[in-house]
């Protein structure tokens, strides 16, 4: 354990220094790396440990996302206090969405699909909110005032993205002894033996739902302020829902490095894969194209993901 | 509400019903058989639909002849995946299934997406333009034979289950499996043909609706979600719950964009998608506890 943790501290603190070296370019592939880790590691909660599959977790990016913004544009309120409401607001969805398919008891497939329906009702009605900006989406102006989540150096977002990943991480790291890990994972195992036992499993599913959707929607400030543009078919579609998933599950859904390690193996393919082929068109497709064995592999070779290696 | 606009409403998503059933029971037989969900259901529907483009604009050849070489090629395909990749992981745990079936179904899109390019696509026929008047309400003519043509291999599918060997087979696969292995089926083989009857029953639905309904290689993951919304309303693993919840999704979006907006037809029927998971989960036509 103790050599776990200096090797954890030596991460960081590499991390913490990488910018220094790093060029503008590759520090945006590593904040895209930290912050779908982050969002990994949200999802890791509810649907890693509890094992309740989650496909709709862009819902709570969006719903973070276009609260802060709106918050920001209307009233003028700073994004660092927004993301805690769209947070709140998110938690609340995740709620409904959590009540109604535990309550009823919708399980696997079904509770995917579920989760499924309720993202693309979000995206729907955003994108026939005028309120909202409708098709075209809400457009924020760069500033670079850090008070409005902005910067003028791309090496700040470096570091809230690394804040935003360590910090759900060592979240995760705590959760996961204590008692509320365990029921979680008795839950994914045998959620009848559970109930049987007398555990609520309602209430910790709850739980897991709840914390789970309150940090994905705290990833929507960050998405929104760091793209500066939301279209309701990006920040709520199945694809990034999908985006989220893969990541925990290649590197192990369920461990609280999982999400980290695959995203560290996921994201960086997707950006450097374009620069490799050589034209046109493939230029475009290569990215999924070739990230797309490596999602079988996941599931086919280790089943518990790569992290079962080590 | 002009009872003109709402008839023209109800008789438009009937007939647009008829790909919408094609499409689920195709995703019906493939669970049903082998507890599988196809995420790769919609690219194997756009795979169909290019066929179909390329047959009518290499060839010549009018998507209304051409959707049975459509399906012969889907059929090959879903077959190939099923021996290749879904036979490993018929055992194992959804999330794996899933993750699986999410991979196939971003190759098919991006090979697609190499193929042919991200703009959309639409295939020319002479039927699209023409139109028949019942009174105050037009009938499209390509609406018209594409449901008739879906309702036909519908039936056929379902005459194929019900009488021929191989189709019994495959019932007795998907009733159970062990027993079906142990009076001497190769079950293997009867997956496989599952699957691919299955991707063939899409591939045909794609190249029947390419006239009516364009095309791009992105289209694919909301075609799958559409598949299952219809799948989960019929019921999960029923032929007959498929046919008539295609029907019933088709017509409920049609009036959702005669009441409510073109743009929120969806709406319509992700909300009905909710309702049936929570207070019908076997689905309007599902045997309950399955």
């Amino acid at each position: 354990m103790r050599g776990g943790g200096i090797a954890a501290l030596l991460a960081v603190a590499m991390l913490a220094a990488l910018p220094a070296v790093l060029s503008s370019y590759a520090v945006t592939v590593f904040i895209f790396i930290f912050f779908y880790a982050y969002l990994g590691q949200a999802w890791n909660i509810v649907g890693g440990y509890a094992g309740q599959l989650s496909a709709g977790h862009a819902a709570f990016v969006g719903v973070g996302a276009y609260t802060s913004a709106m918050l920001s544009m209307t009233l003028g309120l700073t994004p660092w206090i927004g993301m805690f409401v769209g947070g709140l607001l998110s938690a609340a969805l995740g709620a409904l969405i959590g009540f109604l398919g535990f309550r009823f008891g919708l399980r696997g497939f079904y509770f995917v699909l579920l989760t499924v329906a309720f993202a693309e009702i979000c995206r729907i009605v955003a994108l026939n909110t005028d309120a909202v900006g409708g098709a075209l989406g809400l457009y924020i102006g760069f500033t670079g005032n850090p008070r409005q989540f902005q910067f003028q150096d791309n090496r700040v977002y470096y570091y809230v993205a690394l804040a935003l990943m360590l910090a759900a991480t060592g979240l995760v790291a705590v959760l996961e002894r204590r008692r509320f890990g365990e029921y979680l994972r008795a839950i994914r195992e045998d959620e009848n033996a559970c109930e049987a036992l007398g555990v609520n499993t309602f209430k910790y599913k709850m739980l897991a739902m709840v914390l789970s959707s309150f940090l994905t929607g705290i990833g929507g400030t960050f998405y929104a302020y760091y793209l500066f543009s939301l279209q309701p078919n990006s920040v709520f579609g199945i694809p990034l829902s999908v985006e989220i998933i893969i990541r925990p599950i290649v590197g192990g859904a369920g461990t609280v490095l999982g999400p980290i390690l695959g995203s560290f193996i996921l994201s960086p393919l997707g950006e450097i894969l374009p620069h490799l082929s050589l034209a046109g068109r493939l230029e475009r497709a290569a990215p999924d194209r070739l990230r797309a064995p490596a999602h079988r592999g996941g599931a086919v070779l280790p089943p518990g993901g790569l992290s079962d290696f080590n | 509400m002009d009872p003109t606009l709402i008839g023209q409403g109800l008789l438009s998503g009937l007939l647009f019903g008829g790909v919408y059933s094609l499409m689920a029971v195709g995703l019906t037989l493939i669970f049903g058989v082998m507890r599988v969900v196809n995420f790769a259901h919609g690219d194997m529907m756009v795979w169909g639909m290019y066929l179909a483009w390329m047959l009518s604009t290499r060839l010549g050849v009018d998507p209304y002849l051409g959707f049975g070489l459509c399906a012969a090629a889907l059929f090959l395909l879903g077959w190939a995946i099923q021996r290749g990749l879904v036979h490993r992981i018929v055992d194992a745990p959804h999330e794996m299934q899933i993750l699986l079936m999410l991979g196939v179904a971003l190759v098919l899109e991006n090979a697609a997406l190499v193929a042919f390019g991200p703009d959309p696509q639409r295939v020319r026929s002479p039927l699209t333009a023409a139109t028949v008047w019942l009174g105050p309400i037009f009938v499209d003519v390509a609406r018209l034979v594409t449901f008739g043509l879906a309702l036909a291999l519908t039936l056929a599918l379902w005459f194929f289950l019900a009488r021929t060997d191989l189709g019994q087979r495959i019932r007795a696969a998907a009733d159970n499996p062990y027993g079906a292995l142990v009076i001497g089926t190769d079950v293997g083989r009867v997956y496989a043909a599952a699957f691919g009857i299955g991707a063939a029953c899409v591939g045909a639905a794609g190249a029947l609706v390419s006239p009516i309904l364009p095309f791009q290689p992105a289209g694919g993951l909301s075609l799958s979600v559409a598949s299952f919304n219809i799948v989960i309303i019929g019921g999960m693993g029923s032929l007959v719950g498929a046919f008539a919840g295609g029907l019933l999704v088709s017509v409920a979006e049609s009036l959702g964009a005669v009441f409510l907006a073109p743009s929120m037809k969806e709406l319509v029927s992700f909300s009905l998608l909710i309702v049936i998971l929570l207070f019908r989960p076997a689905g309007l036509f599902g045997k309950r506890g399955t």
